[in-house]
């Protein structure tokens, strides 16, 4: 009974952690002197209150569960990813340019090409990194925050240049954006007149197949050990290195893939601010919030990222009735983050000592190794 | 049109700018080498800028104190090195993840800040260039290195005092025991938490004059996301550094020159598509990363939580 109860906590830490963030946000509304049950009220009126709403919260949480989903791949390789905003980016270029290339093509194939287009762009924008990491050292935390800003540029550049509406290319004031795709090209709406798209749909069957991926398969096996123990992988006659590269590159593809999905499925063009955010509106790092949330677990994410897909929604309900800007959520997102991985150590800390209580009342072999292999699954 | 780069007064104004523009970075990058040479990645530089950078212009518009400005800065960058090292130390928080955290809540708190307080966007008359006398009036080199204002000298002062404490103090010795043994400088008695503590505190302290050094004394703006990505880059050029002081200023000028290039091209509109020379410095610190990397040696407990064996 106790170690179910036990259980269940664990479980529930990321929720908690979730509340914490929740009631910091309070405060900080209360120094704002915004009532903050009339600041969470409009929130979850703007992500559930209506069709439209909850609508406009899954096509939110479809690019998020696919960056999410690369996250899972790539921290259970011990490979920190944070370049979805980059990966996302030339995802969607790509998958633009196929749109905008072969305009007489049939509409099927496509939307099926830009999305395989937009999984190889990030495939290479997150391989490069794991490349460098795997025979080059390059730390990839920081090389991927550098690829993000090239490729910032890259769309900069592209979308004032090669790629550029012929209708902008006339005109003075030469907005930065592409023209927009064809109608046989955009993703199925799945409930008009909401938003909702068939991105959604994809998103979710990739959950289970990266489920799949990662328990059932050999590929999922080799990087989650080489996450778990690089030299014990090296001597079992795992390629490690292979390993680090595979676990950043399919991180990367997800995230392209999200990029091609939000041109396809949302805005059906590429329009730059000049910033990375403008195109990506943080999805590349609340993908990453989204993952961890769903505790790396790729079916856990599918709640996670609608949870934080609402959250993103629902502040800009907030902002409208009473005045809170939606900038707090990317705050309070950021709490989430430090909070639950905080937490990870009270759930490994509870670990160890059931252990201690287990092989007191039950003492092991005295040869069997001192701890088990960490419990990740 | 490329001739127009090379004429004497055109290069006395890149030079003169870069070794300007080098000042946030520095101040970043050298608090993260502390940070970093105690054993711990700080990645939400970019966010206790962000946060830095607002506290210092608010208090500055408001008080038309500059220095109370700066004091605000670091204060708030002292709060959030000490949320980060009480995450990272107390609860051995994941520090790679844990400063994505910290990045996420700085972004977020400063734009709110920002909306809630001040609504637009404004402009301060930040600290003033201070002609060093008889040096300043040296040809050429005067303009560029001696006609800056108090915030950018500070901030090479900063790189000798660092290489100064870490190489010839005991705190740097410790600070530097606690980065590659911690378990031997526990032996000896030296507090691994409490040194680490300082090391970030002092991290988030430099991070937040860094923010300010932008704020009112470089742009004389406050505006949401200012820093686009320089925390990272302060993070990147502690690696590019190898840990050293030098070295990391050796970087800082490496970047912030060709950024005053950069600017300069745009200026005398050079065509060569600006996005290109925008992204001229992140390549070259990837491409230095995989020259260098490999032959330098990190912090040996980088990133790892220290723990007393049982």
């Amino acid at each position: 009974m106790r170690s179910r109860l036990s259980a269940l906590f664990d479980a529930l830490l990321p929720v908690i952690a979730t509340l914490a963030a929740l009631a910091v946000g309070a405060v900080m509304l209360l120094f704002l002197k915004v009532n903050p049950v009339e600041a969470y009220a409009a929130l979850w009126d703007g992500a559930f209150g209506s069709t439209n709403a909850f609508a406009e919260t899954l096509v939110k949480a479809t690019p998020l569960l696919l960056v999410a989903l690369g996250i899972c791949i790539s921290f259970r390789g011990d490979v920190i990813n944070i370049g979805g905003e980059g990966q996302m980016i030339i995802g969607g270029l790509l998958a633009t340019w196929v749109g905008l290339t072969f305009t007489n093509a049939p509409g099927w194939l496509v939307i099926t090409s830009a999305m395989i287009a937009g999984f190889l762009g990030g495939a290479i924008w997150g391989g490069i990194p794991g490349y460098l990491k795997a025979y080059f050292n390059v730390n990839e935390i920081l090389s991927t925050v550098m690829m993000n800003a090239i490729a910032v540029q890259i769309m900069n550049f592209m979308l004032r240049g090669p790629m550029i509406d012929p209708v902008q290319a006339q005109k003075a004031s030469k907005i930065p954006q592409t023209a927009r795709l064809i109608e046989s090209f955009r993703l199925a709406r799945l409930m008009p007149p909401t938003r909702l798209h068939f991105g959604l749909i994809i998103a979710v069957a990739l959950a289970v197949l990266v489920y799949i991926l990662l328990w059932r398969t050999t590929l999922g096996y080799r990087i989650r050990a080489v996450g778990l123990n690089p030299s014990a992988s090296k001597y079992a006659g795992i390629k490690v290195q292979r390993y680090i590269v595979m676990a950043l590159l399919l991180s990367g593809a997800f995230a392209g893939l999200a990029g091609a999905v939000q041109v396809y499925g949302v805005n059906y063009r590429m329009i730059t601010d000049g910033s990375a955010s403008g195109f990506t509106s943080n999805s590349g790092f609340n993908g990453i919030v989204a993952a961890l949330f769903g505790q790396l677990h790729p079916l856990w994410s599918i709640l996670a990222s609608v949870l934080f897909g609402a959250l993103l929604v629902g502040a800009n309900q907030m902002q409208r009735v009473v005045q809170a800007p939606s900038a707090l959520i990317t705050a309070l997102n950021g709490l989430v983050v430090v909070f639950v991985v905080s937490s990870e150590f009270l759930r490994r800390r509870r670990q160890r000592q059931r252990l201690a209580q287990a092989n007191k009342e039950n003492p092991p072999p005295a040869d069997a190794p001192d701890r088990p292999m960490e419990a990740k699954s | 049109m490329i001739s127009e780069l090379f004429t004497v007064t055109v290069l006395i104004g890149i030079l003169s700018s870069g070794i300007r523009l080098a000042t946030p970075y520095l101040y970043a990058a050298i608090g993260e080498t502390f940070s970093q040479r105690s054993g711990v990645l700080n990645l939400g530089v970019e966010g206790q800028m962000l946060l830095g950078a607002f506290a210092a212009f608010y208090v500055a518009m408001n008080t038309g104190s500059l220095w109370l400005g700066v004091l605000a800065a670091m204060i708030v960058g002292v709060a959030m090195g000490l949320a980060m090292a009480f995450a990272t130390v107390n609860l051995h928080a994941e520090q790679g993840i844990s400063g994505i955290g910290f990045y996420l809540f700085g972004l977020g708190m400063s734009d709110l800040l920002f909306q809630k307080m001040m609504g637009t966007v404004r402009t301060v008359d930040g600290f003033q260039k201070i002609a060093i006398p008889f040096l300043s009036k040296i040809p050429g080199i005067g303009e560029i290195f001696f006609n800056h204002n108090i915030l950018v000298y500070g901030s090479y002062f900063l790189v000798l005092l660092a290489w100064f404490v870490l190489n010839k103090t005991t705190l740097g010795l410790k600070i530097r025991a606690v980065g590659e043994n911690p378990d031997a400088a526990d032996s000896l008695g030296v507090s691994v938490a409490r040194v680490r503590y300082f090391a970030i505190i002092f991290g988030g302290m430099m991070s937040g004059l860094a923010g300010a050094s932008l704020s009112i004394a470089l742009l004389n703006v406050f505006q949401q996301n200012m820093t686009s990505g320089l925390g990272f880059i302060a993070v990147a050029l502690v690696y590019f550094g190898a840990w050293r002081p030098g070295g990391v200023l050796v970087g800082a000028l490496l970047f912030s020159m060709v950024n005053s290039l950069q600017l300069w091209i745009q200026v005398l509109g050079i065509s060569i598509p600006s996005e290109l020379a925008v992204m001229m410095p992140y390549v070259l610190t990837i491409l230095v990363l995989i020259a260098t990397v490999s032959k330098v040696i990190a912090p040996t407990a980088l990133t790892k939580p220290f723990e007393r064996e049982e």
